[in-house]
């Protein structure tokens, strides 16, 4: 049932992309889009999609918020004369509680996306993501705003 | 109402030019890849992002509309998967963080 809907949002992506919305259009997206699928089936899980689609839109909503607040937050740094003193960069270990790889992905992308934060590395045995903050003076408030915003909404989505 | 969309997509266009100005200016000035990474990846996406949505209210054509929103997703998609593989590989090639740096986990951890 969930592999039916993603051939059908890819389908339908497909159509919006080439942008036409004929029949044998949305034939041809979704057979390659079950294509696609077949390549990466073993690395599929299968969350409980459909029931989780207001919870995935509030997730996307949070996202966009964030990123608007970032861009102007790190838009405002750069043009600062006196950048140099507003920086002050650091490597942090985040502990995750969130365990699939589905949601540790979500979550890098969620935090490379947000002010003054970038994944960059997961531990080999996926207990810590390291994420390089632009100026992060309080290591600790950093960890527990990832983990009661982002990592806490998608436990909701994925639970 | 063509005149206030077309002031709006121009409104949209010029917001967009200058959050993508802001994130090469800041690859200029910020110290080393990582700090210069959190420019392109955030500035740079609403910057190209804004120009799609520009797009889309411009053209008054559902499947151009659609194709420009869909070219915005597939950038909040890739941007921070390049930016965090930029990160990562360079971490892996040796390419130290900036003096300034004073804590590194990444480090302490290895």
């Amino acid at each position: 049932m969930t592999f039916l809907a993603i051939a059908v949002l890819l389908a339908v992506t497909w159509a919006a992309i080439t942008g036409t919305f004929s029949l044998g259009n949305l034939l041809l997206g979704g057979a390659i889009g079950v294509a696609a699928l077949w390549v990466i089936r073993l690395q599929i899980t299968r969350p409980k999609f459909l029931s989780k689609v207001p919870k995935i839109i509030g997730l996307a909503l949070l996202f966009l918020y964030e990123l608007v607040l970032s861009s102007i937050k790190v838009m405002a740094l750069v043009l600062s004369p006196n950048m140099k003193k507003s920086l002050e960069p650091a490597i942090i270990a985040f502990p995750l509680r969130v365990k699939s790889d589905m949601e540790i992905t979500l979550l890098a992308n969620l935090i490379t996306l947000t002010p003054g934060t970038l994944s960059v590395d997961v531990a080999e045995d996926r207990s810590v993501l390291y994420v390089h903050a632009i100026s992060a003076p309080d290591k600790r408030g950093l960890i527990k705003d990832i983990s009661t915003g982002f990592e806490a909404k998608i436990m909701e989505v994925f639970e | 109402m063509t005149d206030i969309l077309a002031y709006l997509a121009g409104a949209l266009l010029i917001v967009g030019a200058f959050f993508s100005l802001a994130a090469a200016i800041g690859i200029l000035r910020l110290p080393d890849l990582y700090t210069r990474m959190h420019a392109a990846s955030k500035a740079g996406t609403l910057g190209s992002g804004l120009a799609f949505v520009a797009i889309a209210v411009f053209a008054l054509d559902g499947s151009v509309a659609l194709r420009a929103l869909a070219g915005f997703v597939f950038f909040l998609l890739t941007a921070p998967i390049s930016a965090h593989l930029l990160a990562k590989a360079a971490y892996a090639a040796g390419y130290r963080p900036t003096e300034m740096m004073k804590v590194n986990d990444l480090e302490k951890d290895k």
